[in-house]
């Protein structure tokens, strides 16, 4: 028998006052050889820019690692052992947010498949009483993202929505709409 | 290492079992599409969401430490050179999994307005005074018990406009991590008694009334220290795990 959850409430609009910190966007140092700038604009169902959403990311190492306990191949070696795998970033006043971070390496699925690189992404805001989850996919990951079972199980005209977009050297732009024509697929997790 | 058949290098491809986190049920969080509470309206998805099995990203998540509080600042009343205004109470709980599992070692972050109603913010507008003395900002890490606590200041309530005299019940709001990305929450704690709950669209936006009320918190006087500060206890629930087989066999 199972306890009742105690229920999600929105972030509301003041989350700002404790949730961001200074190194929040940096999942690495700015400069780490490798580094790969996400960024992108959170709009909502009229296509107006969120400016008071929170986004955050969590993904493996480069090596496809997470240094937690519950990740069933043992110990991650020490190379791995500082990556603090997790990002936060408060959207701007037009809507913008980043993420600087190693591009994670695959993972297997633990029956043979293989997961693409990708992050996983909370979307919180003001009118959202729970969070919307989404996932960051790598658009030069091609033959990754082919097999990637979670991208297979999106309909294929929403997959676009998951895949980021090339910016310039180290740069990625991957947009989160709410709603609309090019709704991000979200997930049931 | 082993490369997979379309040439990746993937560590440890063998089989393994994850574990896996049980789903809410029906009505236990609210509806992202909640139309008294207006701002949803263009802030929900459409779509169905594509179910996403728990695999080694979800079930693993950021086991933020000590590192990330510089200062203890559990205690809000000691933020400042002087006291706050307003009256002083200590809010306290466990953080547990619906199996009942504690969680330990796990970040708590809180934040709030004063005592007058007035959060500390640059876009907030509310004719109410700031206190020189709060910040309405608090972080702390549970104990081995799965449990936190809290000094602050019972918070205001505060105008809104979502809808004609619409005021928001006090409360304080509260992000927690667990242990794994699927057990991450952000919720609000109320307190017991206040003639605004049943006015209020986002704490009335969870339909379920039992869980509605997991989001109250229980005054104690055991824990009210005299002369000193009221005590409220706020137990926090995550999502729990799917028992083993072994746990099955073994309750």
């Amino acid at each position: 028998m199972s306890e009742l959850l105690t229920p999600s409430q929105t972030v509301g609009p003041y989350f700002s006052m404790r949730l961001p910190w200074p190194e929040g966007p940096y999942v690495v140092p700015a400069g780490t050889p490798g580094a790969v700038t996400i960024y992108g604009r959170l709009y909502d169902g009229a296509g107006a820019a969120i400016p008071d959403g929170l986004i955050e990311t969590w993904q493996a190492s480069p090596d496809g690692r997470f240094a937690h306990p519950d990740d069933p191949r043992g110990p991650v070696p020490d190379g791995d052992l500082g990556f603090r795998g997790f990002g936060r970033a408060p959207t701007g006043h037009d809507g913008t947010y980043k993420i600087v971070t190693l591009k994670p390496g695959p993972l297997p699925t633990g029956d043979g498949a293989t997961e693409a690189p990708h992050l996983d992404v909370s979307v919180f805001a003001r009118g959202m009483l729970d969070r919307s989850v989404t996932r960051i996919y790598f658009p030069d990951e091609e033959a990754a993202n082919a097999v990637d079972p979670v991208l297979e199980s999106v309909p294929q005209r929403r997959r676009a929505t998951l895949i980021a977009v090339p910016a310039g050297d180290n740069l990625l732009r991957f947009d989160i709409r709410m709603q609309g024509e090019d709704e991000t697929v979200f997930f049931d997790l | 290492m082993t490369v997979s058949e379309q040439g990746l290098i993937v560590p440890g491809s063998g089989k393994f079992d994850l574990l896996e986190y049980l789903k809410p049920r029906p009505g236990n969080h609210p509806p992202l599409d909640s139309p008294g509470y207006k701002s949803t309206g263009l802030r929900h998805p459409k779509q169905p969401l594509v179910l996403l099995p728990q695999r080694l990203t979800e079930v693993t998540g950021p086991l933020l430490g000590d590192e990330l509080i510089t200062m203890q600042d559990a205690d809000l009343t000691t933020q400042h050179a002087g006291e706050p205004q307003g009256q002083r109470i200590i809010v306290f709980g466990q953080v547990r999994d619906s199996g009942g599992r504690p969680v330990p070692d796990t970040l708590v972050e809180i934040w709030q307005t004063n005592a007058a109603g007035r959060y500390r913010h640059s876009r907030e507008h509310h004719p109410a005074p700031l206190d020189p003395n709060f910040d309405g900002v608090g972080r702390a890490i549970t104990d081995q018990g799965g449990r936190y606590r809290f000094i602050t200041i019972q918070p205001g309530s505060y105008p809104w406009g979502n809808h004609h005299n619409a005021w928001r019940p006090a409360h304080i709001h509260f992000s927690l991590f667990g242990r794994a990305f699927t057990q991450r929450l952000v919720t609000q704690m109320y307190f017991p008694g206040d003639p605004l709950l049943p006015y209020d669209p986002i704490y009335n936006s969870v339909t379920d009334d039992k869980a509605k009320l997991r989001m109250v918190s229980e005054f104690s006087m055991d824990d009210t220290q005299p002369e000193w500060a009221l005590g409220y206890r706020f137990d926090i629930v995550l999502r729990g795990r799917r028992q083993s087989v072994f746990e099955e066999a073994h309750p």
